[in-house]
């Protein structure tokens, strides 16, 4: 049965739950992965990444599989899914895959493939010029950047989250073709706090930031909203009831007690944060997943806000090729951007990476006693000579 | 081995099942892109085709000229949408803010997931995408496809959708951006019949479980995370497609600790990989390293020259717990002692590989920061073995949806209800003891919550026996 082409193809409105398939799950991988992956499940020995981007993996029964990794935009066309296709047909018997971090991967069983398929890659290019399928990705680099929807979709984004990414990576485009890292360096981007994408847990979070509270849209609320779901929304009790002149009902928030969050928002939208003016970018840091040496750790934050700056965004990718350049400089080799932050002092850190630190950067939502130092153990730096001569404890 | 799939699958041939030709395919130049202007003016989206990473720019006015050029009566929706789209997008450069409004409910019949509903906020002016509602497809396992399915999806797609999608969207699921309410219904008949496929999660549902690669092509995976995952989903469609939940909840599998699909950070149960036997030590390939006939980390350094490879440095000195050492040219584990955080085994994958005794510890709460902050996933069973169909698994799984269902409130996670109640309740759900691993170091504060149970002669005092012995 081909795909059907009436307007509404199998559907029959008059009768909706005819014929309704429900419940199938996904289609079964097994079918999807390669001879090569199939004859070696379970067998692999070892791997080496031969270059940046390929890498060969080295089975029990002597079989080697090639892989060339190339980075993708993750939003992308069936036009873009096409050429793909063809790619995938013309050099890996019909098939490819696509990682986690929206890489795609192409895999091969010989050597010489590999190399007239990294070729290939390597020359596509879009008419205006950039690369449709550049490869790298891998080993002590910066491998693609997770993100989130941003202003093609989604309705609370404080930013947008194609562009910026773009932007980012054309700058670090070096990084991501290369190895030359003290360890893989992890860049995630979610355009709000709900963090569909989970930056919280990176070596750099780019993240949207609203920094004014809600406007009310007293007209509307008490129709389209359950106020006793937006105030029990608020996580610092910031959202009481209210009335209107005309004695509509309506809420008003406590504007100093706002932290911007937009939970709000999610529970009604008569409530909207949105602003030009407001919104901005909050960069984190210091964050990984893996449990290698050390534990998985939270990312955080060391620039409090900087604007919206589209289409480029020059100022956020100026600060974050200021953490990625201290860090390749001064790290150890293995040495992740958290684990070197604290071994070098956070205080250094900022040093190192010349980012002022405001009050902003120190705790005081609710778990903020976890991050005092109760401890004579500190660096002397700029910072900690500005504090004592405040305090009059210098000249 | 070759794992077996619930249902017989269709075998799906492109040749017998697309919509488009060849020729409508191929239906523009390569002069016809360097020329095509899209119907609006969108100076700072233009921007965004320089630079040497992709430009999705340049991919979305591709799609906007193929559609341009197909018949109209070949799309199911209007041929300018992705026009339209990047038009909006200017607009909300512009404005700095977004254009798509709150929410909007639709869904396809008895689901009450997999379908998000998204309206312009400018739809006089971008009447195309007035509607742009997502469609979230539910990946297969580690998202390996052939050609013949992703060519099916993009026909099916470009003509009952806008042609754009994300490959794939951040829980995992193919992620079908934009079409019109009419077409849901449509493109659901079309997944389910033709393609036997099926939606994602969505909304106060399970969400479409996701696992790294594992042993398909990953010398690390102690667990076949595919199958599990693969089981697991099937085994919960109810739960994924029928809202019952507080709130959102996500499995994610992780073949080693290493955790490339990230589950200790991103789902409200993680299944890590791992083993609780002896790391495997082949000491030919120890002394081949030591020597620098093998590049260490899989050459993962090579960008740099770091200098001669330094066992002792590299990897027994950044042993967290400094539980390896070299004797008489050899090297040794103290395995009893090891955290198995993967270091020297990604240093020196020729030479050491993980046990062969494997399972997987099982880890709950993460979450990203709404509501009460960012959540980690807390180590919770160490070591659960792994064999189809899972069952032992799917009855931890039970025993925590049944109390989070009964206990947690409208929109709370696990995480969030667990620290609300405290790991010993947590534990009680579970009907485990609780073990040191649990926590990074006890309680400094002795404000324990003792039970009248736990004290000889219960809570229950008589305030006269209290007064013979004490005068007020």
């Amino acid at each position: 049965m081909a795909l059907s082409t009436e307007r509404l193809g199998l559907y029959n409105p008059a009768k909706p739950m005819e014929n309704r398939l429900t419940d199938l799950g996904p289609r079964h991988f097994w079918q999807y992965f390669p001879p090569i992956i199939q004859n070696n499940y379970g067998k692999w020995k070892y791997h080496e990444i031969l270059e940046p981007g390929v890498l060969v993996h080295v089975s029990e029964t002597g079989d080697k599989v090639f892989t060339v990794r190339c980075g993708g935009c993750r939003f992308m066309s069936v036009e873009h899914i096409r050429e793909m296709c063809d790619i995938a047909d013309k050099y890996c018997d019909g098939y490819v895959r696509f990682t986690t971090r929206n890489n795609i991967e192409f895999m091969t069983d010989t050597k010489d493939k590999m190399e007239a398929l990294k070729k290939d890659l390597q020359s596509r290019k879009h008419v205006s010029g950039s690369y449709k399928f550049p490869v790298g990705g891998t080993g002590a680099g910066i491998t693609n950047i997770v993100h989130t929807q941003g202003f093609l979709h989604c309705h609370t984004p404080a930013t947008d989250a194609s562009s910026m990414v773009k932007a980012v990576l054309d700058d670090l485009f070096d990084y991501f073709q290369g190895m030359t890292l003290p360890a893989q360096l992890r860049i995630s981007m979610a355009c709000c706090l709900n963090m569909c994408g989970a930056v919280h847990c990176s070596d750099i979070a780019l993240l949207g930031y609203h920094r004014k509270p809600p406007v009310i849209d007293h007209e509307v609320i008490d129709s389209l909203c359950e106020i006793p779901l937006v105030i029990a929304a608020c996580p610092t009790g910031a959202i009481s009831p209210a009335k209107t002149e005309e004695g509509k009902k309506t809420v008003k928030i406590k504007e100093d007690r706002c932290m911007f969050c937009g939970n709000c928002y999610t529970m009604c939208m008569a409530v909207p944060l949105a602003d030009k003016e407001g919104d901005g970018v909050t960069i984190l840091a210091g964050g990984k997943i893996s449990n290698r040496i050390s534990p998985p750790e939270f990312s955080k934050v060391v620039v409090p806000w900087l604007p919206n700056e589209f289409p480029r965004y020059p100022d956020v990718c100026a600060h974050v090729k200021r953490i990625v350049e201290a860090y390749a400089a001064d790290a150890n080799k293995y040495e992740r951007v958290g684990d070197w932050a604290k071994r070098i002092g956070w205080e250094r850190f900022f040093e190192k990476c010349d980012l002022p630190f405001s009050e902003h950067l120190i705790d005081d939502y609710r778990l903020q006693y976890d991050t005092y130092r109760t401890s004579t153990q500190f660096k002397y730096t700029e910072a900690a000579w500005d504090v004592s001569r405040a305090a009059g404890g210098i000249e | 081995m070759a794992f077996e799939p619930r249902e017989e699958q269709k075998v799906l041939k492109y040749e017998e099942l697309r919509i488009y030709s060849d020729a409508e395919l191929h239906n523009y130049t390569d002069e016809e892109l360097k020329n095509f202007k899209v119907k609006h003016d969108i100076p700072d989206v233009d921007e965004l085709e320089k630079g040497p990473w992709p430009s999705f720019v340049a991919d979305t006015k591709r799609e906007a000229l193929h559609r341009k050029k197909l018949a109209k009566d070949r799309m199911m929706i209007e041929a300018d949408v992705a026009e339209d789209l990047l038009g909006q997008l200017q607009v909300s450069f512009d404005d700095g803010e977004t254009h798509w409004k709150h929410g909007g409910i639709v869904g396809v019949f008895g689901y009450g997931g997999g379908v998000i509903g998204r309206y312009s906020d400018l739809q006089e002016r971008f009447p195309s995408i007035a509607h742009f509602h997502t469609m979230r497809v539910n990946q297969t396992m580690s998202k390996f496809y052939n050609t013949d399915y992703l060519r099916c999806l993009c026909d099916l797609w470009e003509y009952r959708g806008s042609g754009l999608m994300n490959l794939h969207g951040s829980t995992g699921d193919i992620i079908f951006l934009g079409t019109f309410t009419e077409q849901l219904e449509p493109v659901f008949y079309e997944l389910g019949h033709v393609l036997q496929q099926d939606l994602g999660g969505s909304g106060s549902n399970l969400r479409s479980p996701s696992c790294c690669l594992g042993k398909a092509r990953c010398e690390y995976a102690c667990i076949d995370t595919q199958d599990m995952c693969y089981e697991l989903t099937n085994h919960y469609q109810d739960e994924l497609h029928r809202p019952a939940f507080p709130y959102k909840f996500k499995f994610k599998f992780d073949g080693c600790p290493n955790g490339c699909v990230a589950s200790i950070a991103r789902s409200d149960m993680s299944y890590i990989g791992t083993w609780r036997d002896n790391i495997r030590i082949d000491q030919e390939a120890v002394k081949a390293y030591i020597g620098g006939e093998i590049p260490p980390n899989a050459g993962a350094h090579a960008g740099r020259d770091w200098g001669k490879f330094d066992i002792q440095k590299e990897v027994i000195g950044l042993c967290p717990t400094q539980c390896m050492w070299m004797e008489k040219g050899k090297l040794m584990i103290d395995d009893k002692e090891c955290t198995r955080c993967m270091h020297c085994i990604n240093v020196m994958p020729r030479a050491l590989r993980p046990g062969k005794d494997t399972g997987c510890s099982i880890l709950f709460g993460a979450k990203a920061p709404i509501l009460e902050g960012a959540q980690m996933s807390v180590l919770t069973i160490p070591f659960v073995k792994c064999e189809s169909p899972y069952d032992n698994i799917k009855a931890i799984v039970e025993k925590v949806w049944d109390w989070w269902m009964e206990e947690g409130k409208n929109r709370e996670r696990l995480g969030e209800l667990i620290q609300r109640y405290g790991i010993p309740k947590f534990l009680e759900v579970l009907e485990i003891p609780p073990m040191p691993q649990m926590v990074t170091e006890p309680r400094s504060n002795p404000y324990i919550f003792w039970k009248s149970e736990d004290v000889p002669g219960g809570f229950e005092r008589d305030i006269n026996v209290y007064r013979a012995k004490h005068k007020r």
